[in-house]
């Protein structure tokens, strides 16, 4: 949980890069992604079960999930703010940060670690000029972060890049892999 | 077929021979392949008949506990209440990814073995509640959910019997804490994640306060099967001397290993052959050292006890580790035992959702300990104080996460003591050199060497 004990001392967050509070929200939740939004509502007995479901829609258009679309999301659920940021900050792929074009999570678990997945992380930390785990490369393409088991342990290493999801990533492979984003 | 690897002669391929087959994965394809005779069978059937045959066919539940499936479907009668299935898809456990090739090749065979599971309980409406990460899984499974609407498999009336059975995938945000049971049903709800004080169990309230039944993908879509064939079909994979464990599993083999991926093979099979044979053993050039074989919250195993295990319930309880969820974790000799250990207590520190003081401080701490000893800054009171949180976050607290956190770390220094130990001397020696009293130097302070 993004709340918990930081013993690690790993980042398993994006941290802020820039100001970007006063961007003005524009609703999301409105035309066909309001139709959306009532489709899933229409599955379960409760307003708030949508909750996690809203979230993602949110993620998908913004990129992230700012303190306005938390409320918007709010107010659509009849919930209130607080309520969702608390919800928001317990899960690890709500964005509380606008993050790189390319947000990449990369799997040690120990599985993948015993594979050699901390070479993997240097790489892609070095290919994409990212300084450290967290933040993001200074022409805002990347955002590398780590990650806990990304359940395809025998594939390692398992990264995931935005949405896309790719197995068996070696340090040699990752040039190659960044080449293909674009 | 086996997927990434074609089907050892010695597997017994029941769910996972259409891994790899890619027209699995569609209704044409899924139907031409027996799929969906399963759903329409049970529909004909009265929920209670089928209660009995996954009773009677000993099917326990593979997620990890092992609990008996048709026992737990028993308790759901005919009330008349709104009832609920879930089905658990929040595959997290470190070393474990079955469930994602089972949705990944065979999505309508888990949407079947919903909606076989949803009629059994009584319930007209299933959640399918897959982790965020499983971006892929989740496409198949959507797009299996459609089409099975389309066909009037899924909906009001379901495969023409008249009764209603909805299927919805509900995508998680990541945290492996929703993999349990109750945290799961939380987050389904729309809310924090955190595991809920058992009783009232599931089956008197669970999803939305109503009575709900909750499985693992793994058990789920072995139902269908045993519907189809029968208990005493069921009943022929196992070994004879042991009733307990009745079936096929799935295995999940990662880490050192030759030919890591799923294999499924009867219960009772011997894990030594398993290793060797058909995993193909150590890489070239090296040899196994330790082995967990259920997943990362189970016993660690050393090979010499791991080669006497059998692969079930009992059997690997017997050499005093658990089957777990299958996820079998190979560590050979180029690895530090204690440098992993502390990348597993990190895991646990990470995924605690800190709301038992005895998990959010006795995961934190001992990984405190585990990585100052992997870093050569630890003492020998180290391992006292680990054993003593270790007993404090032991059976103390609303789930199982704290316990597991507490397994490798017992474990390890129970059985790879003399790797730690090893890092002590290094610490020793350094501070030795350095003519310095002992202990650690808190990060980012001046050491004490620079100091003096």
């Amino acid at each position: 949980m993004s709340h918990g004990p930081s013993a690690s001392g790993g980042a398993l967050q994006a941290t802020p890069t820039h100001a970007h509070h006063d961007v003005p929200h524009e609703p999301v939740f409105v035309g066909e992604r309001l139709s959306e939004l009532q489709t899933i509502m229409s599955r379960y007995p409760s307003k708030m079960a949508a909750l996690l479901p809203a979230l993602w829609i949110l993620q998908d258009v913004r990129g992230w999930v700012s303190e306005d679309g938390m409320k918007e999301v709010a107010r659509q659920l009849d919930l209130t703010p607080a309520y969702v940021k608390g919800v928001v900050t317990f899960y690890t792929m709500y964005h509380q940060h606008p993050v790189g074009k390319h947000f990449i999570q990369v799997c040690t678990t120990t599985p993948c670690n015993v594979c050699g997945a901390e070479d993997v992380v240097n790489a892609l930390l070095q290919h994409t000029g990212c300084r450290e785990l967290g933040q993001t490369s200074p022409d805002g393409r990347f955002t590398v972060i780590e990650v806990e088991c990304l359940g395809a342990c025998g594939f390692p290493t398992p990264i995931m890049i935005n949405n896309a999801f790719l197995e068996s990533v070696s340090p040699e492979s990752v040039s190659r892999v960044l080449a293909e984003l674009g | 077929m086996g997927y990434p690897h074609k089907s050892h002669e010695r597997e017994t391929p029941i769910l996972s021979k259409y891994f790899g087959d890619a027209e699995a994965r569609t209704l044409a394809g899924w139907r031409a392949r027996g799929g969906y005779e399963a759903l329409q069978k049970a529909l004909a059937m009265d929920s209670q008949e089928i209660q009995t045959i996954v009773k009677d066919s000993g099917l326990r539940g593979r997620g990890g506990a092992g609990f008996p499936t048709g026992l737990k479907w028993s308790f759901m009668k005919p009330d008349g209440k709104t009832h609920y299935l879930t089905c658990n898809a929040d595959e997290s456990e470190p070393g474990t990814f079955k469930d994602r090739e089972i949705m990944r090749w065979t999505p309508h065979g888990l949407v079947e073995g919903v909606a076989l599971a949803a009629y059994a309980i009584y319930a007209e409406t299933a959640y399918i509640y897959i982790r965020g990460e499983f971006t892929e899984p989740i496409r198949h499974m959507e797009a299996a959910v459609k089409e099975a609407y389309a066909a009037g498999i899924l909906g009001s009336n379901a495969m023409g019997s008249g009764k209603r059975i909805d299927v919805h995938i509900h995508r998680g945000a990541g945290a492996y804490i929703c993999g349990e049971e109750t945290a799961l049903m939380n987050s389904l709800e729309g809310r924090r994640g955190n595991p809920r004080i058992k009783p009232p169990f599931p089956a008197v309230a669970g999803l939305f306060g109503k009575p709900t039944t909750i499985n693992n993908v793994e058990t789920l879509a072995a139902a269908p099967y045993i519907v189809k064939n029968g208990a005493e079909w069921y009943k022929q994979y196992g070994r004879p001397d042991n009733p307990k464990s009745i079936g096929t599993k799935l295995f999940s083999v990662c880490g050192n290993i030759s030919r890591p991926g799923n294999y499924e093979v009867a219960m009772g099979f011997p894990f030594k052959d398993f290793i060797h044979e058909l995993c193909g053993g150590a890489l070239p050039g090296r040899t196994i050292k330790a082995i967990i074989p259920g997943g990362s919250s189970v016993p660690i195993l050393t090979l010499e006890e791991a080669d006497t295990a059998l692969m079930d319930y009992e059997g690997f309880a017997a050499v005093g580790t658990l089957l777990g969820s299958g996820g079998v974790i190979v560590f050979d000799d180029k690895q530090d035992m204690v440098k992993q250990i502390a990348r597993l207590t990190r895991f646990y520190a990470h995924e605690s959702c800190a709301q038992c003081s005895q998990c959010r401080e006795g995961t934190a701490w001992t990984t405190r300990i585990m990585e100052r000893i992997s870093n050569g800054g630890g003492t020998l009171e180290d391992f006292d104080t680990l054993l003593s949180i270790a007993d404090n976050m032991t059976g103390k607290t609303i789930c199982v996460l704290s316990d597991s956190c507490a397994t490798p770390v017992v474990s390890g220094l129970k059985k790879f003591r003399g790797e730690f130990e090893a890092k002590i001397q290094i610490s020793r020696n350094r501070v030795v050199s350095a003519g310095v009293p002992t202990g650690p130097t808190p990060p980012g302070a001046p050491s004490r060497a620079s100091a003096a």
